[in-house]
């Protein structure tokens, strides 16, 4: 090290003023630099690692910290509200789901009722196996029709004939031997299975004046069931309306 | 200079070896000095570039060295001290650290010249 006035006038770019006269040893010197360095060193890193860490709120002005308290309070009031305006409308979308599966479940029930009246689902209950005999072969469309009356008016729920499920749009066609159902030929015992009452649709095909006298006359004979599981297994097919359209 | 190899050397060794310990100790600043310490920083480092400017020029001195960097430091600290206090820190920390940079940017062409010539 020269502490020579030359040097000292060389260096005043950095506008520093030196004591004049004032020595320092060369190891001293260098010691105290290498400790400036290594503070030097530790300040850079650490302030490095808190800008990293992003803990700078403490170091910053009032001022900034207002506005910065300001904008965070702004968007917590427009978070609140996104936050209650989801709300609402979850509630909503709970209560529209709520009441749709309930009229799912009401629109399954109906068309399961209604699959089970129109003959498009097969059925199982009580109800009564019914044989008519014809050994004379005399019974025709008409006494079958008033079997079958008599068991809806009773309050049937699902009817078969032979391998024919009887819908709304049933008819029985031919003549006495030759009796159709639907266009399908039946044949005696002419096998009746009907699901509902057991004894209320007994009592309707026993009833004086009835199907059972009415097949009697005729030389026939009936052989009435009542039994605790009927299944019904013949379909008709669904048929799609042509022109009626339901409303509401 | 008998150092001129030795001294940026070792200079450049007690900053790395400054930089590991702050790294490996993470040490907590004080919240009384937290504001200074970036400024402080930058001041040092003015001090560091100027220093190896004048270590190039061949007119570097220890003792100035030193009390350049000391003082760079302390006038920085001072000068946010009081642009906080006259409510005006912001601006003023903004100031100090343009005049560094320049500073900084100075030297370091200058440096850039001595080495690459260019």
């Amino acid at each position: 090290m020269t502490g020579s006035a030359k040097h000292q006038l060389d260096q005043t770019r950095e506008a520093e003023v030196r004591p004049a006269g004032l020595r320092v040893h060369p190891l001293l010197s260098g010691v105290l630099i290498a400790l400036l360095c290594v503070a030097l060193g530790v300040a850079l890193a650490t302030q490095v690692q808190r800008t990293r860490s992003g803990d700078t709120l403490n170091e910053q002005r009032p001022q900034d910290l207002v506005v910065l308290l300001d904008g965070l309070q702004q968007r917590e009031a427009a978070l609140r509200k996104e936050i209650a305006d989801s709300e609402a409308t979850l509630q909503r979308l709970r209560a529209a789901g709520d009441s749709s599966a309930a009229a799912l479940e009401e629109a399954r029930r109906r068309a399961a009722a209604l699959a089970v009246l129109s003959g498009a689902s097969p059925a199982v209950g009580p109800g009564v196996q019914v044989a008519v005999a014809d050994p004379a072969g005399k019974i025709g469309p008409d006494v079958l029709l008033d079997v079958l009356q008599e068991l809806r008016a009773a309050g049937a729920e699902a009817v078969q004939v032979g391998e024919v499920r009887v819908g709304v749009d049933s008819a029985f066609s031919g003549t006495a031997g030759d009796v159709r159902l639907d266009g399908v030929a039946l044949s005696a015992p002419f096998p009746v299975l009907a699901i509902g009452d057991p004894p209320t649709l007994a009592a309707a095909l026993n009833i004086p004046g009835g199907v059972v006298d009415t097949v009697e006359r005729v030389g026939g004979t009936v052989q009435l069931r009542q039994v605790e599981r009927v299944e019904i297994n013949a379909l008709r097919p669904v048929r799609t309306p042509k022109y009626a359209r339901p409303t509401g | 200079m008998r150092t001129s190899l030795l001294g940026p050397v070792i200079g450049l060794l007690a900053m790395a070896v400054g930089v590991a310990v702050g790294l490996w100790l993470d040490p907590t600043v004080p919240s009384g000095l937290q504001p200074y310490l970036p400024i402080a920083v930058v001041a040092a480092l003015d001090a560091v570039f100027g220093g190896a400017h004048a270590l190039l020029d061949g007119r570097f001195d220890a003792k100035v060295f030193v009390v350049s960097f000391v003082s760079n430091v302390l006038v920085a600290a001072l000068i946010v001290l009081l642009g906080d206090a006259l409510g005006v820190g912001a601006q003023l920390t903004t100031a100090v650290v343009v005049v560094l940079g320049i500073r900084i940017f100075s030297n370091a062409a200058a440096i850039r010249r001595h080495l690459f010539k260019a």
